[in-house]
């Protein structure tokens, strides 16, 4: 028996919550979701183009045309009442809810691990001072900031590299897809709290280990221990409430939508087409079903797929 | 114990003026007035309204006196409303959302209990995987789309209950269950992994093994310690209500307090605006304050000294 401990091969953390994940049928199920969600709403927009001519903006000219038809062959998912295919503007409007997802999260990531890794590690006074900031932010109803963001930095007051991102990633840069940038910075700059709060748990129980001693007996300064050595540490948690703050923050855009702070005409997203469809929804009840399924089906994969990893990445709970 | 409740309640006062302090700059900081329009105003005009309001006094001047006169719980008059006080404003509102509130938390956490615990118990059973799945479509499915459907069924389509206003019994169910969803979906997550957690410690063996019945360890020794993250969850549900109400009482038509404070943001009726905030935030830290005590009571291994 012993001499057969040599042939164990040691698999890595994420090598075993790899294989951890893939076991995990709903996780995989989201992911699978996720991954076809993200091609269609990539390559769907120029293909529906290519093949029929139809954009997510197209109102037809001929007046008999503008009136909101039912999901047929031509138009699977019907039309709006404006005569505009719904399919596409869905697929479209999808560019925009992940987008949401992925750029808010990443923003509450920047901030929040960083937040919570200098409050752990520093400690103390700073820490007392860091946290209750916190308290008290999340003492003010997020929808306030978030309209303070959005008034204080639209229009002229817009940073240049806000304009220059929509620009890069959304094509022709003008003003109101540069406000949608802006509503995904303010998004983020509200939801990062409780990340804060996570990681700054994780950093106070790594802080006291040997490796950040042997850190900094070797001469690390404060700013290479805190993201080297422990940030690196405390990614678990991180990447699990990371997938879990994406569909929070779809929500959340959404509503705002809903109220007429989010997505402006003429662009959209699942939940603007989604607030747009409830006031027809007794008449032309496609035109909230096919963008809210489309949204709670990306939703439910995300949620699926954050619970697996939780399960993946915290051998605590992973016999649950 | 008695001490540390005192203390606790004693920062909650600071606590609530600095949060006003940050509400108050962010208003401030963002561009615009609530009386500017698409119209510009002639200067004359513009001048008398920041005289009568006092604008034309430096920051730190209006700052003052606004806080003294917040320490003393008054508010000032609504700009937006004139000639009715802020306090008058929110008594006047907040039962109806806090009525909705309630029941829908009441609700939330009659539902979301009881199906995290028979999930915990019947683990890996059609039980546990059918409430989960459950518990995931409410955390999925967006307020506002779930809230017009059931009024096309229940109220358009069998015409169960009226579709909106506010009046009998009747017409609060709907818009509880809407806003109660949610919440449900994450007691129900919440409980079931808590109990899971719990029946796996040592202290449910040593019950099992002085030969307590099943029952008396489920109830009397598993639910104390599997609900504590469910306790923890309230005070985050709490200021959650507020927005969920928000649109709950759009999609119903219901006057409460959650659209009086969008529409006090959108007019930048700042007398409003601060007057909610500090009194949300009230709410929410005594909240918290009341969560922290019950972890004694439900935990005895917590004490605070």
């Amino acid at each position: 028996m012993v001499e057969n401990v040599e042939a164990i091969k040691g698999a890595s953390l994420w090598a075993d919550a790899w294989k951890r994940l893939l076991k995990n049928r709903l996780a995989v199920f989201g992911m699978i979701v996720l991954a076809i969600m993200v091609v269609a709403v990539a390559l769907g927009p120029p293909l529906i183009r290519w093949m029929t001519g139809i954009t997510a903006d197209y109102i037809p000219a001929e007046g008999e045309l503008i009136r909101s038809f039912p999901p047929s062959s031509e138009h699977l998912m019907g039309t709006d009442e404006a005569g505009r295919d719904m399919l596409a503007r869905v697929l479209q409007g999808g560019r925009i809810s992940l987008m949401v997802g992925i750029i808010s999260t990443i923003v509450s990531l920047i901030v929040g691990v960083s937040y919570g890794a200098i409050a752990g590690y520093l400690g103390g006074r700073i820490d007392n001072f860091m946290m209750r900031l916190v308290d008290i932010i999340y003492a003010i109803p997020y929808i306030l900031i978030v309209i303070v963001l959005l008034s204080v930095f639209g229009g002229p007051n817009m940073p240049d590299w806000i304009g220059w991102l929509s620009e890069k990633l959304g094509g022709a840069g003008n003003q109101s897809l540069s406000q949608i940038f802006l509503l995904f910075f303010a998004l983020g700059l509200v939801s990062w709290l409780t990340m804060a709060r996570v990681v700054r748990g994780q950093i106070l129980s790594l802080k006291n280990q040997e490796f950040v001693l042997a850190a900094k007996a070797t001469g690390v300064s404060t700013f290479g221990i805190i993201f080297r050595h422990l940030v690196p540490n405390a990614l678990g948690p991180v990447i699990v409430y990371a997938t879990l703050t994406v569909p929070s923050v779809m929500l959340t855009e959404a509503f705002l939508s809903y109220l007429g702070l989010g997505v402006q005409a003429p662009y959209a997203s699942w939940g603007s087409l989604a607030a747009d469809g409830i006031k027809n929804i007794a008449i032309f009840p496609w035109q909230l079903i096919f963008p809210g399924v489309t949204m709670a089906l990306t939703l439910f994969s995300l949620n699926f797929l954050g619970d697996g990893l939780r399960d993946a990445l915290d051998p605590q709970t992973r016999k649950f | 114990m008695l001490s540390f409740i005192l203390r606790r309640l004693l920062i909650i006062i600071p606590m609530a003026l600095l949060v006003v302090t940050v509400t108050w700059a962010l208003i401030r900081i963002a561009p615009g007035n609530f009386y500017s329009t698409e119209r510009k105003l002639p200067p004359a005009v513009e001048e008398n309204i920041k005289k009568k309001y006092g604008l034309d006094k430096p920051w730190y001047e209006q700052y003052g006196i606004m806080m003294l006169n917040i320490v003393r719980l008054d508010f000032g008059d609504s700009l937006r409303y004139p000639g009715q006080t802020v306090n008058e404003i929110i008594a006047r509102h907040l039962p109806y959302s806090a009525t909705i509130g309630f029941f829908a938390y009441l609700l939330a956490l009659v539902v979301g209990l009881s199906a995290g615990i028979i999930a915990a118990l019947k683990q890996n059973s059609l039980w546990d995987y059918g409430s989960m799945a459950l518990a995931m479509l409410g955390l999925s499915v967006p307020n506002f789309v779930l809230g017009p459907i059931l009024v096309l069924f229940f109220a358009l389509g069998l015409y169960l209950v009226p579709p909106s206003r506010w009046g009998g019994v009747s017409n609060i169910i709907l818009p509880v269950i809407t806003l109660s969803a949610i919440y449900a979906a994450y007691i129900a997550r919440l409980t079931r992994a808590g109990m899971l957690e719990v029946m796996r410690s040592d202290y449910i063996r040593t019950a099992r093994a002085k030969g307590l019945d099943e029952k008396t360890v489920l109830l009397k020794h598993a639910l104390r310690g599997g609900i504590v993250p469910v306790v923890s969850f309230t005070g985050p549900a709490l200021a959650g209500l507020l927005a969920g109400t928000v649109v709950v009482e759009k999609v119903f038509a219901i006057p409460g307090l959650g659209n009086i404070f969008i529409q006090s943001v959108l007019n930048r009726d700042e007398p409003l605006i601060l007057g909610i905030v500090a009194f949300l935030s009230i709410i929410i830290m005594i909240f918290n304050l009341a969560v922290d005590i019950s972890y004694g009571f439900l935990d005895p291994r917590i004490r605070y000294e």
